[in-house]
């Protein structure tokens, strides 16, 4: 064992009780002062907080936040290019690797382009998302990404966390440099990516706004209607 | 509960069957008890499990294999990564990939960062339940700088999704390692601080100690598995007696309870196995971070495998018990048949046999020794 169990029997002092009664007291009340008068050290890594006065281990959340790391799963996000169209190629691999079954994409041809395809629609059902990062992994052209940091917010309706191409499509068109989700180095040179960088929006609000896309939108309309036009 | 014969009951005695839960904050999630009492004294409490089911065994058979994964850290949500970790080896031996030694110490060092999460949370909430509430905020605090380790190394707090088949997803984040031992050596002293806190308290001792006794012969006989066998007496591990992973390449102790505060199988003997057993996890991922090869992450697998026919079954040890599952394939790229066996359920079948003559207060108390974790339970 690393370690026993210190069990051993009260000495005279602690059996005589209340000096150790009051020795709790004594520490109790002499942390709550230290605690109450002496301001927390904001660091939101706690162990690397100063403890000397203030030993508080919380963090204060809606006004502080610990930032996530790098590779954390958060809102899916479409990574445009530098001129602000998608990367995606309609290839199907997200909605193919997902277990949730929760994207849908309809393929449409780039005008003037024998090869190109493009995404008429991409709608990610957050409400059925496991949140796994398969489609990110899947993805051949670090088109779709999970590094928003972000929360899908609460919305008052369904449709409200269904997110089309337009909400999604959001961002800076870069790879970042220590990107555990980037399997493949980027192709781009070192001036390439900063131009990318100055040029790129920044994460908008557009995403976090339920009524900006078309009510009543669901995947499985959408896939209910290609169907029938297929059918038809 | 249609088919659940109840006893008649003894009016004049003052018996009364009381519904002990579902939504009860000592039952450790959605569970419920049909608890036969007279006065405080229990006649028989019988566990009525199901509510948590989400028919994450069918599920298996509906997706692929690569595609289980995610569902997998819904089996048990205080250790998913064991139950990735399960269910990658399964499938693993289906298609018999060899999984690299890297990804297997990654592996080890993950699986034991959550058992320590997990036991945190057992031995919180367990001290909570007996009505000791201050030991919980120390042990959530541990956990969450814990959390945020394991954040950073998988992208999730909980629902983990680490572990792939052939090996895991990511590799240590930059500056990660020195994090986890400068986190191991606050542990440590926390440990220590965790038993004067409550381990030593006379209360507390008193409150556990031989309640509730598990004896070897019952443990055995009712399939009970990790903390709550070795609580019982039972020296038996299956990372050092059925070794899998890079568990043979770590030297550890597998803590057994010999009645610290009365009896061999009381719930105190269950929940201080526990508590050294956090130490022990510590020891491992030391060692493991020390001795860390390079090398790959994953092994060669296909994208859409598809195993010969046949079937396998695993075994890890899990935050709760032995895990296993048993895959059945038939040659396409769907299981035809998946099977979780989990320890929360089988501690779920002693609960009948204990109660009887127990006091309805230490019905928590053998719930909460048992660290039973009601989604799986019921899966």
């Amino acid at each position: 064992m690393p370690y026993t169990i210190d069990n051993r029997p009260a000495d005279v002092r602690e059996s005589l009780y209340f000096p150790e009664i009051f020795q709790a007291i004594g520490l109790v009340v002499k942390t709550f002062w230290r605690n109450a008068f002496f301001s927390r050290d904001p660091n939101p890594d706690i162990l690397e907080r100063d403890r000397t006065h203030n030993r508080v281990a919380t963090v204060q959340y809606p006004e502080e936040k610990v930032p996530y790391p790098i590779g954390y799963r958060g809102l899916h996000r479409l990574v445009p290019r530098a001129d602000g169209s998608p990367r995606c190629v309609a290839c199907y691999m997200c909605a193919t690797a997902c277990p949730a079954q929760c994207i849908y994409i309809e393929a449409g041809e780039v005008e003037g382009d024998p090869i190109e395809k493009y995404p008429v629609k991409f709608v990610i059902d957050e409400l059925r998302c496991v949140v796994c990062g398969f489609c990110v992994e899947a993805c051949p052209k670090d088109a779709i990404r999970m590094d928003t940091g972000e929360h899908p917010t609460a919305t008052y309706t369904r449709e409200g966390q269904i997110y089309d191409e337009k909400r999604l499509l959001r961002g800076p068109p870069v790879s970042y440099e220590k990107d555990p989700w980037l399997v493949r180095p980027s192709r781009l040179t070192d001036a390439a990516l900063a131009a990318d960088r100055a040029a790129a929006r920044p994460f908008s609000s557009l995403g976090a706004d339920e009524y900006s896309q078309t009510p009543g939108f669901s995947s499985r309309t959408l896939a209910a209607e290609a169907k029938g036009r297929s059918g038809a | 509960m249609s088919k659940l014969v109840l006893r008649r009951l003894d009016r004049n005695n003052e018996e009364m069957l009381i519904n002990f839960g579902p939504q009860h904050p000592s039952t450790h999630g959605v569970l419920n008890f049909l608890v036969e009492t007279d006065g405080e004294v229990m006649r028989r409490a019988i566990p009525d499990i199901g509510y948590l089911h989400r028919s994450l065994e069918k599920i298996g058979e509906m997706v692929q294999y690569p595609g289980y994964m995610p569902y997998t850290d819904r089996i048990d949500y205080l250790a998913a990564m064991f139950a990735n970790e399960g269910y990658a080896i399964a499938v693993e031996r289906l298609l018999k990939i060899e999984v690299p030694k890297r990804a297997q110490y990654l592996r080890a060092i993950s699986c034991e960062l959550n058992r320590i999460t997990s036991h945190l949370v057992s031995i919180g909430t367990m001290a909570t339940d007996i009505g000791a509430v201050t030991p919980l905020v120390y042990a959530l605090r541990e956990r969450e700088l814990l959390n945020d380790l394991l954040e950073a190394l998988c992208g999730a707090r909980l629902t983990y999704n680490y572990h792939r088949i052939g090996g895991v997803a990511f590799d240590m984040p930059e500056g990660w390692r020195d994090k986890v031992l400068a986190y191991l050596d606050r542990l440590d002293s926390s440990i220590q601080e965790w038993d004067r806190l409550i381990s030593t308290n006379e209360i507390y001792r008193k409150r556990l100690g031989g309640v509730a006794v598990i004896s070897r012969a019952q443990a055995i006989d009712y399939g009970l598995s990790g903390p709550n066998l070795r609580g019982s007496g039972v020296d038996w591990d299956l990372r050092r007696d059925v070794p899998y992973g890079a568990y043979p390449d770590f030297s550890f102790e597998v803590p057994v309870g010999c009645g610290w505060a009365g009896v061999v199988g009381d719930c105190y003997d269950r929940y201080y196995v526990r508590v050294l057993e956090m130490a022990q996890s510590s020891r491992i991922i030391r060692q493991a971070l020390e001795k860390m090869p390079d090398g790959e992450l994953t092994a060669k697998v296909s994208r859409k495998p598809k195993p010969e026919a046949g079937e396998v079954q695993s075994r890890i040890e899990s935050a709760r018990g032995e895990l296993a599952y048993y895959l059945v394939s038939d040659g396409t790229e769907r299981p035809y048949r998946l099977r979780a066996r989990t320890g929360s359920f089988m501690a779920m079948g002693i609960i009948e046999d204990i109660s009887p003559g127990l006091m309805v207060a230490d019905l928590v108390a053998l719930i909460a020794s048992l660290d039973v974790v009601a989604p799986e339970t019921d899966r």
